[in-house]
């Protein structure tokens, strides 16, 4: 008889990165075929652009690095798809190539690949084409046009270099009832005017490709919490502590700061919540850290978006939370059992 | 080497070259990274700080070499601050003299020259060891290293920050401007862009050829 000796882990599982990684995408389908549905064929393009830029990337930065091929862990790939929500459909490609590389480049690859990088390198990506082109990152056409997959929005062809055209003369033979141009949180911030929460829970609100329903990204959001994807606790933590912040304001002064469900559900926070803030390699490990981390987030968002000068705050809080994660890692070690003897530290 | 070499203290060709290329102040020493991030938003601008630091670089270093063997070591350091400063502040009046816009778009930091690490770096390391012919020598590799350095940094993004270069528009009147270029995180990404580049050059030849270029 022959016996075998092994150490532990005796149990593997299943899981591996590019498992996880793949739920992911898989996660993101409907969110992606939902802000493909609403504008067409520009979202599509936008999408396809810039993963297929982020792929491209990896690629060329492994072969001069000369490592193996790191597609197969998909998360260039998320990379790709997440930067191509959370910009505007009418973003121009060229510009959204320029935010691919960066984000893979300067967000991944330059630290070392997945798992070394500190920030979440979509939003590296999306925070570098926000400095270097604010104009074409905050112009915003309307849902649901008549022709969204006839023709293309005329800024998405822009020749590389170029600026984009105006879109003004565009939108208005789109024909689109009371098109203002501007998101939620931009119209509450300039003019006081409150989205309605139907509107924003079923998406009918101008915003960036993925960020407009709030209830199809919770569902999304749900399935990977469910199979253990993803830490629930981060996005729990993150909502939480934005809707609060957001109730203590309109508390102190309901005329002019907003009800707490308008903070939520508008802009890109939902989509920050569940999908960047949740970033494995950028959010902290220990169970009281997670629940630092979305707390941080949510409230800087608010703050950002209550007293910045942006309409809109989750980039900056996501990665100002990546910045903060070693430090919260490293001050929330929970304690090693047998370390203390009588309550005193050994 | 072009030249031939004479005896230990001779002058080389790498006397000159090491400024440029081997230890070049900007891309390789990484030394005077204030005016290079501040002053470089165009080529213009890098240029005339990278001729300015070339002119004191040059002068001062020649001045300590020739009264390198008067200064005690106690105060040499308060000496060559002083040698700099002068020369600064004739390169302050110089250039306001010749451009007041350029005088206003350098600012500050032409009075900054004065701390430069570069000038005190090389009046400390070289000239003060070295006699005159071969410590100007030397000044003058380094100052066209740091000029060479600042005019690519100040070119690159002029031309993505403004599409232009020397202020001649490059890609017509329709060009998007890389706004993040012209502020200072632009400053870092073009560096880092450059150092990145540089470091491929130089390491091509010892990977590939056997012996570096030095």
């Amino acid at each position: 008889m022959s016996m075998e000796l092994r150490t532990s882990p005796h149990q593997i599982s299943e899981r591996n990165v590019p498992t996880i990684m793949k739920h992911v995408v898989l996660s993101l389908l409907p969110v992606c075929a939902f802000s493909v549905w609403q504008y067409g064929l520009s979202a599509l393009a936008l999408l396809l652009t810039i993963t297929a830029t982020c792929l491209l990337t990896e690629r060329l930065l492994n072969r001069s690095a000369g490592q193996a091929s790191t597609l197969g862990d998909w998360s260039a790939t998320i990379t790709g798809v997440l930067l191509a929500l959370t910009l505007p459909p009418s973003f121009p490609l060229w510009m959204g190539v320029v935010a691919g590389f960066v984000a893979i480049a300067i967000g991944k690859a330059l630290f070392g690949g997945l798992g070394f990088n500190v920030f979440n390198p979509a939003l590296i990506g999306r925070a570098f084409v926000q400095a270097a082109f604010p104009v074409a990152i905050t112009t915003w056409v309307p849902a649901f046009s008549a022709q969204r997959f006839s023709e293309f929005v005329p800024t998405t062809l822009t020749a590389p270099l170029m600026m984009p055209p105006d879109v003004v003369e565009w939108v208005k033979l789109q024909a689109v009832d009371a098109f203002t141009g501007a998101t939620p949180l931009a119209r509450w911030k300039f003019e006081n005017v409150i989205a309605s929460t139907h509107d924003l829970l079923t998406g009918a609100v101008t915003a960036s490709a993925g960020e407009t329903s709030a209830i199809l990204i919770l569902v999304c959001g749900l399935y990977l919490a469910a199979r253990k994807f993803m830490d629930w606790r981060i996005p729990v933590a993150v909502l939480a502590s934005a809707a609060l912040t957001a109730w203590l304001f309109q508390l102190y002064d309901p005329t002019h700061y907003p009800a707490p469900t308008f903070v939520l559900l508008s802009g890109g926070l939902m989509l920050g919540a569940v999908y960047m803030a949740t970033d494995m390699a950028t959010s902290p490990v220990t169970p009281l850290g997670v629940w630092i981390y979305g707390a941080v987030i949510g409230v800087v968002t608010v703050m950002i978006r209550y007293f910045g000068g942006l309409t809109e705050g989750v980039m900056y809080a996501i990665l100002l939370g990546n910045a903060l994660t070693p430090f919260i890692d490293l001050y929330t070690q929970p304690r090693v059992f047998g370390t203390r003897q009588q309550g005193k530290n050994k | 080497m072009s030249l031939p070499n004479q005896a230990d203290e001779g002058i080389t060709f790498d006397t000159f070259m090491e400024g440029v290329w081997r230890q070049n102040p900007v891309f390789v020493m990484v030394l005077g990274m204030c005016p290079t991030l501040a002053v470089t938003v165009s080529a213009v601008n890098g240029l005339s700080m990278g001729v300015a630091t070339l002119f004191v670089l040059v002068s001062s270093c020649l001045l300590v070499s020739l009264i390198r063997h008067l200064v005690p070591k106690e105060v040499r350091i308060a000496t060559y601050i002083v040698i700099i400063a002068t020369f600064v502040t004739l390169v302050d009046y110089l250039i306001q003299a010749a451009s007041l816009a350029l005088y206003e778009a350098l600012g500050a930091f032409i009075q900054l020259i004065v701390v430069n690490c570069i000038i005190l770096g090389r009046a400390e390391a070289h000239a003060s060891k070295n006699p005159p012919l071969k410590a100007v020598v030397n000044a003058l590799g380094m100052g066209v290293g740091f000029a060479i350095g600042l005019l690519a940094l100040g070119g690159t993004r002029e031309i993505l920050g403004a599409g232009k270069l020397f202020g001649i528009s490059l890609f017509g009147e329709h060009f998007q401007p890389w706004v993040v270029m012209v502020l200072p995180p632009g400053g870092f990404f073009v560096l880092g862009g450059w150092l990145l580049l540089f470091a491929l050059f130089r390491k091509k030849p010892v990977t590939e050829g056997g012996h570096a270029h030095d």
